[in-house]
């Protein structure tokens, strides 16, 4: 309240604005990307991030959300085993695109600053309260975009009070879109989107979904080079989570293995 | 210009300790006990959404008894150090005897440098985890600090149940039922009265738990623990 000066609200990441701007990624000084003397060092602003397929994809009871493991520079492979999907509380989860290190920053600080609310106020933010302030923590990321520093995330959330699974999408401004259905973004996202679109409907089951996610992975991992399938020689396969009313839960990687290995065997004999 | 009176620092902080002594004397207690599988809190509180014990961080948590508005200011600024720590370093390295010491330095500043002294008593207790011992800190309003082993008690009555805790706990940490009722008979017999279930606070740091440790106990399933 403006009245008490030693108060800072119920949210962390203002906290950390005011008191340590070292500390918040936007608060940083970054010179401008014009003054650097040689512009071609600088990454060129790309309206999307390139590389990664992240998607989410609602079912009945519930929203699933995964992502590839890729992580590349330039024409290189940067890593393998990145995980791009995230926990953030019991009941919501956020999968990022964009430039490694902010991304992973940002999920950490919003993590924090979800659980940082529940502690001070005693009761959790709501699902569209969450879905407002990620947006609004990309906002303030808006300079880094133009270093190219893109972070774009989906945000999944079980609405407890509507008591469904809800997708978020955002543009780097911190617009934020509801998706009633699917969707997916990263340099496979399209790839990703297509794939969806010919096998998605209302009220999937859990399996269904998860079968449908993996294989918009699998065919994003086809056309994009930006994007991992299933590495079958080190047994590394895409990451998923399932976010329903009893919480958020992992999709265990043997379980996602099963899966690909009867798609790849089914593509094999042609179908 | 007229001369300042002069009062000798002892005559001054003696004044603000009576004060503060005071304050506290009016509120309810609070009681900290160490059981099989972590830090049970028991709090006489007949409100169900004012709290006086609260989650600062995975392991931790933290209690007041005084002046709401006063422990309350105090429980904020911990959590805002505890998450801070934690997002700069590590989860890990957030532990209670740093935020204990924190308090202390708080209070004692405030004590010889305010004219109103805090009338707060404050408990800071961390599960142990791996083998490691339970915490438990008591923080009074001049900053003094004691580090308390089985059980600690804060607020209005405290000596009086330290005392009668003293006689009554031995030994080994009691299971959560017989460590629950220890304490309501406690408070039970500072009040003189019995004690509805509604009326009391109760929370557990229970080290079985994944990840956050902190838990509160609804009336209905302290009575089913009770039963």
């Amino acid at each position: 309240m403006p009245s008490n000066p030693d108060d800072h609200g119920s949210s962390f990441f203002d906290y950390l604005m005011q008191q340590r701007p070292d500390l918040a990624p936007s608060g940083r000084a970054w010179p401008a990307a014009s003054s650097f003397p040689d512009d071609s060092r600088m990454a060129p602003l790309q309206p999307l991030p390139h590389g990664t397929t992240v998607l989410a994809i609602k079912y009945q009871g519930g929203v699933l959300i995964a992502g590839d493991r890729r992580a590349t520079e330039g024409y290189q492979i940067a890593g393998r085993r990145m995980d791009k999907v995230f926990k953030i509380d019991e009941h919501s989860a956020m999968a990022i695109a964009g430039a490694a290190g902010p991304c992973i920053e940002m999920a950490k600080l919003f993590q924090t600053e979800l659980e940082h609310y529940e502690k001070l106020e005693g009761v959790q933010l709501s699902c569209e309260g969450k879905a407002n302030k990620l947006g609004q923590m990309i906002k303030a990321n808006l300079p880094m975009v133009f270093q190219g520093l893109v972070v774009l995330p989906i945000y999944v959330g079980y609405d407890q009070k509507r008591g469904e699974g809800r997708i978020f999408k955002y543009d780097i401004t911190g617009g934020r879109y509801e998706e009633s259905d699917y969707h997916a973004i990263g340099s496979g996202g399209k790839d990703a989107r297509n794939s969806m679109r010919e096998h998605f409907r209302k009220d999937l089951s859990e399996a269904d979904a998860l079968r449908i996610a993996l294989v918009a992975l699998y065919n994003a991992a086809e056309e994009d080079v930006g994007t991992g399938g299933p590495d079958l020689v080190r047994g590394i396969y895409p990451t998923a989570k399932q976010v329903s009313a009893v919480g958020i839960k992992d999709v265990e990687e043997p379980h996602i293995a099963t899966v690909y290995a009867a798609l790849i065997d089914a593509r094999k004999r042609g179908n | 210009m007229p001369l300042p009176y002069y009062v000798s620092p002892e005559q001054m902080m003696q004044d603000k300790a009576e004060y503060a002594k005071k304050g506290i004397a009016k509120g309810r207690s609070i009681i900290a006990m160490e059981y099989e599988q972590g830090v049970l809190l028991v709090a006489d509180n007949p409100s169900a959404s004012l709290y006086k014990i609260s989650e600062i961080y995975d392991s931790i948590a933290f209690s007041g008894a005084g002046k709401y508005s006063e422990f309350e200011n105090l429980r904020k600024a911990g959590i805002r150090h505890a998450d801070l720590k934690g997002f700069m370093y590590s989860r890990e390295d957030v532990t209670a005897r740093s935020l204990a010491n924190g308090y202390s330095q708080t209070l004692g500043t405030i004590f010889s440098q305010e004219i109103k002294p805090l009338e707060v008593e404050i408990l800071v207790a961390q599960v142990g985890e791996e083998g490691r011992q339970n915490e438990m800190y008591r923080i009074s309003f001049d900053g003094s600090i004691f580090d308390e082993r089985g059980y600690a008690a804060i607020g209005g009555r405290s000596e009086a149940l330290q005392l009668f805790l003293k006689e009554r706990y031995k030994g080994e940490p009691p299971a959560l039922k017989a460590a629950l009722s220890l304490c309501t008979s406690a408070l039970e017999s500072i009040t003189n009265q019995k004690l509805p279930l509604e009326g009391i606070e109760i929370a557990v740091l229970d080290r079985t738990r994944p990840g956050r440790k902190f838990r509160r106990i609804p009336a209905s399933e302290s009575r089913q623990i009770l039963s």
